[in-house]
């Protein structure tokens, strides 16, 4: 209900839009099946996000996720467990206050690493799972409350350099939830190269008090289909890596063939712990999984997604197998102006 | 020894796709379209800045929608401009490019 109060002052607000900034809903819906280590679970997902400029220099824009996790029963029992959930993702206002400088306020995406910010949206991400390491640097809740200055630094043909800097206040609300902490990140870009490589930090400043370091490293070959994306992160307690490789052949009729619409993956990733000391999500003892997937983009903003997993550690080895299949939607609020 | 079998793993999976690669022909993958491009260039063109920042900020993490209306292009822009930390002149050559 809150949410859709949030969602109707948002498109009030902004109804005096220009022609080509209409406020837009956009998002994914998703029907996700894992079974992991011979139990099958379900997940329904749904995942909307509004975008509403005002003015020429504010944007509003939230993402929600709704989901229904229905998981076998234990001990024996026949039937599915299920449970809800509804939540806002992240509730933020940007104010473009100059070129080179963009001000956040509210409840926004930490800023650590990539996969966070870029890669955790339903119709984005390759894998139905993120990766073991995504909660560490992230402050567990993966979302911070307060504020951050984001922009482009430098941008030249050559190479450009962006940077973003966040303050996050503690906050138990079931919506905004938060710790408190700040952190900062930035890239380094050389388009020529098709390469990215930034560096990240974030500091918990409550309960067990710890540094977070990350280090990113993207490369896409031009022309080639292939897409390398890796993350290491390291906090006080635990430390780990995923590397992941994409790829889409054109050698058939390009990319929106029939063949060229196979997505073949593979992920690879291990997580250390340093210490018996539990504050940051990542597995409790040190594990190595690979991850094999095939995606199948179809047309009308489709794609099937399967994979299958390997995971290690000393107490259990298990298979985990995924489908899912991932519809994104893109659309005006509402039917715009003519120019 | 589980960590060296998955390492050989990887090294094999890495192998095997540089004869991949290589047989690939460089071609570039179509940009976003709006629903308002009525025809395709008659002869095929170089990209411009506005497709450049395109392929370099917005399809590097997603694939490219199939289609949108132009009245949200303006704000597709802007959300672009602050998660993809885009210079004011690249959000204008993405702009123009989305509404050629």
């Amino acid at each position: 209900m809150r949410l859709v109060a949030i969602v109707a002052a948002l498109l009030a607000a902004t109804h005096a839009s220009t022609a080509q900034n209409v406020p837009l809903i956009s998002g994914g819906a998703a029907f996700f099946s894992s079974t992991n280590g011979g139990n099958t679970s379900f997940l329904p997902i749904f995942e909307p996000l509004i975008a509403a400029p005002i003015g020429s220099h504010l944007l509003i824009e939230s993402r929600a996720t709704i989901d229904e996790s229905f998981s076998p029963k234990s001990n024996g029992q026949t039937g599915y467990n299920h449970s809800h959930f509804a939540g806002v993702t992240y509730l933020q206002g940007d104010f473009i206050a100059s070129p080179h400088l963009t001000v956040v306020a509210g409840s926004f995406l930490v800023p650590f690493a990539t996969y966070n910010e870029r890669l955790s949206p339903v119709w984005i991400s390759n894998f139905q799972d993120g990766p073991l390491t995504a909660s560490l640097g992230t402050m567990s809740s993966g979302t911070g409350l307060g504020g951050m200055v984001r922009g482009s630094a430098i941008s030249r043909p050559n190479y450009s350099i962006d940077y973003t800097g966040y303050f996050s206040a503690r906050s138990g609300n079931e919506q905004f939830n938060s710790k408190r902490s700040f952190g900062a990140r930035t890239n380094l870009y050389l388009p020529k190269e098709r390469l990215e490589v930034g560096l990240s930090y974030g500091r918990l400043l409550q309960g067990t008090q710890e540094n977070f370091y990350g280090l990113h490293v993207w490369w896409e070959p031009k022309d080639a289909g292939l897409k390398v994306r890796s993350e290491y992160a390291r906090g006080h307690h635990a430390q780990g890596y995923w590397v992941e490789v994409d790829y889409r052949t054109q050698a058939f009729g390009g990319f929106n063939s029939w063949v060229g619409r196979f997505e073949p993956l593979f992920r690879m990733q291990q997580t250390f712990r340093r210490d018996t000391v539990v504050s940051d999500g990542l597995p409790l003892e040190d594990t190595q999984r690979a991850d094999f997937g095939l995606d199948y983009n179809l047309p009308h903003n489709m794609r099937i997604l399967t994979s299958y997993a390997r995971q290690f550690s000393a107490s259990n080895d298990t298979n985990v197998w995924e489908t899912g299949l991932v519809y994104r939607f893109l659309f005006p609020a509402w039917k715009g102006k003519s120019r | 020894m589980r960590q060296q079998h998955l390492l050989a793993l990887s090294l094999a999976l890495a192998a095997l796709s540089v004869p991949v690669l290589s047989a690939t022909q460089p071609q570039s993958q179509p940009p976003a379209k709006t629903t308002t491009k009525k025809h395709a260039d008659p002869a095929p063109q170089p990209p411009d800045e506005g497709e450049r920042v395109f392929v370099r900020n917005c399809s590097r993490c997603h694939a490219t929608p199939e289609g949108f209306s132009p009245s949200i292009s303006g704000t597709i822009v802007r959300h672009m401009r602050v998660r993809a930390n885009l210079s004011q002149h690249d959000e204008q050559a993405l702009l123009r490019f989305l509404n050629p």
